[in-house]
């Protein structure tokens, strides 16, 4: 079947191109119904990646993060019209170690190659999950996020020692609520402590125990974990103060992203003793989890609605980067597409 | 019930010095009616995919879906007829015979040389058509339309803002459309070439569903290179 993409081409630039889908592989054919934009995606949209980078890169569909229904699958398992979250990271081997976000050989949608932003997307039948009936369906576009902050606080769980009083949480963006929102659920005894520097973001988090501007975190004041979710240049300053502000042994969860290295204060990870991990990404059973999550606790989708900034209806390539403008000029929250092209 | 109705009824004779009626050649290595029918397939709003193509290429057509299609079972290939509107009502009577026709019998009628039909384009002609709206696929004209009565001399020059290249799928009931097609003479037949044009000249509102301006016709060699330059792209899906 004749594919339309919806390919990025250039910075700013979206054009369509043409692919044949084979009807007779095992793929499953999912129509995109709801695709949220991430910070990754706004990189190559307005050029934010190194020359080099663009240049091997694009042309290529962008968005990881994405719904969809199902058209067709071939086995007949699916049926047409059921509503699934589409998993980006597409693994080619399995390993019994390595998780499969983390396995070198794996492929990433809008990075490796076509993300969502397609007619149809043809995916292999492990890369979906079926979404429960009466899911916000907005919300549950960002399922992909959600489940990052999910596969984190896994990985946290089996690092950290066991007090857990006071988990800090630095930074004041949808990663940062996503992630102390599920902390504050997943460890209801632990205190979840949010460390800004806006204080109308951080009105948002309400489920938090408290907020503090990173400007003005009282010296005495100390956290038995942290994850960082600040990204960018500025996340060297926020693990830098983590360290300060952390009890010794502690776990570090770095979160975001970088373009560039950031230097750390290695002496007092090392006179601390502290566990500093990375993490990125997700795999499928993080995704399922997610969704489990919602299911069982209501509030969660509540709450992951209040991030949702803006909402437009994509029905042409001039949508599409409208779609992209709007969320540049956001303050905060995610932008959602609801697909009609 | 909605019906698909591919409509692969020429025998190519625009093509050039092809000798298999257009819908048969091939982009990236797959027939054209098996590009455009795969489309339809894909939606399950359909009950079933009627094919309507020359009664000599019946068979070929039946056994080219053997070969790609994974499920055929929702397509029927059956003869068109000797004009357009002739092939779409054979494709009524097909309905009427196995289905019955009632008020919510829902033809979307598609040229078999459009392969880059989407998904939006189609789900919009079957939500207009089952609000009881008959609806035509269309984009805006870029070209300057110039009308000659004689073939010589200009005789107006319309203003192109009020004007749109007509694509398909053309959507509607196919009881009205039958109805209507029964009233016509046979004079208006030879000039109402396409169904759109049957219901605006019996006075009917016709409304547009925006098409894509890569929803081509592969009517010219011309088409046919650009629709294998459009599938050209680096494959990534």
């Amino acid at each position: 079947m004749l594919n339309t993409i919806y390919r990025l081409v250039a910075p700013r630039r979206f054009e369509a191109e043409f692919s044949d889908i084979s009807l007779k592989d095992d793929n499953i054919i999912v129509r995109p119904t709801h695709l949220s934009i991430c910070n990754a995606d706004q990189r190559y949209y307005q050029g934010k990646r190194a020359p080099e980078v663009l240049k091997k890169k694009l042309p290529m569909a962008l968005i990881h993060e994405g719904i969809g229904d199902v058209l067709y699958d071939p086995r007949g398992e699916y049926k047409p019209g059921q509503s699934v979250a589409m998993v980006p990271n597409t693994p080619v081997e399995k390993d019994d170690v390595i998780a499969e976000n983390y396995l070198r050989s794996s492929k990433f949608r809008a990075s490796g190659f076509d993300g969502f932003m397609q007619d149809s997307v043809a995916i292999g039948r492990d890369r979906l999950v079926l979404l429960p009936a009466g899911i916000n369906k907005r919300v549950a576009a960002f399922t992909e996020l959600v489940s990052v902050s999910y596969h984190t606080i896994n990985r946290f769980d089996v690092r950290a020692h066991r007090r857990r009083d006071r988990i800090g949480v630095w930074g004041d963006g949808n990663l940062a609520f996503i992630t102390a929102l599920l902390l504050k659920k997943r460890m209801p005894d632990s205190q979840v402590l949010i460390f800004g520097k806006n204080d109308y973001k951080m009105a948002d988090f309400v489920f938090a125990d408290a907020t503090y501007d990173i400007t003005d975190i009282p010296p005495e004041l100390r956290v038995d974990h942290a994850f960082e979710c600040v990204g960018t240049e500025a996340s060297g300053i926020a693990i830098n103060q983590i360290i300060d502000f952390i009890n010794p042994e502690g776990t570090i969860a770095i979160m975001g992203v970088s373009e560039n290295p950031v230097p750390l204060n290695t002496r007092m990870i090392l006179e601390k003793g502290l566990n500093v991990f990375g993490s990125s990404r997700s795999g499928v059973q993080d995704f399922r989890d997610t969704i489990q999550l919602y299911n069982s606790n209501k509030d969660v989708e509540e709450y992951l609605e209040s991030i949702i900034g803006e909402t437009i209806t994509v029905r042409s390539i001039a949508d599409m980067n409208r779609a992209f403008d709007a969320d540049i000029r956001k303050s905060g929250g995610k932008t959602v597409m609801v697909w009609e092209k | 019930m909605i019906f698909g109705a591919v409509l692969a009824g020429g025998k190519g004779t625009r093509m050039g010095n092809v000798d298999k009626p257009k819908q048969f050649l091939t982009i990236g290595g797959k027939p054209i009616i098996v590009h455009t029918v795969e489309k339809f397939v894909m939606n399950d709003k359909f009950e079933k995919v009627i094919v309507l193509c020359p009664e000599q290429w019946i068979s070929y057509t039946k056994d080219l879906f053997r070969k790609y299609l994974p499920d055929g079972s929702r397509v029927e290939v059956i003869q068109g007829g000797a004009v357009r509107n002739e092939t779409i009502m054979n494709a009524i009577r097909y309905v009427e015979e196995n289905y019955g026709l009632d008020e919510d019998t829902i033809m979307v009628t598609h040229d078999a040389v459009r392969p880059f039909v989407t998904h939006r384009i189609i789900e919009e002609n079957i939500e207009k058509a089952q609000q009881g709206v008959i609806c035509d696929t269309v984009i805006p004209a870029t070209d300057t339309i110039v009308e000659s009565r004689d073939g010589a001399v200009i005789s107006a020059i319309p203003d192109r803002k009020f004007y749109y290249q007509g694509q398909t799928p053309q959507s509607f009931r196919a009881a009205a459309f039958k109805q209507l097609y029964q009233e016509l003479t046979e004079e208006e037949r030879e000039v109402l070439t396409d169904a759109a044009k049957v219901f605006v000249m019996k006075g009917e509102k016709v409304t547009l569903v925006q098409g894509e301006t890569f929803n081509i016709k592969v009517t010219y060699p011309y088409d046919l290179q650009l629709a294998e330059t459009l599938l050209g792209g680096e494959k990534k899906c």
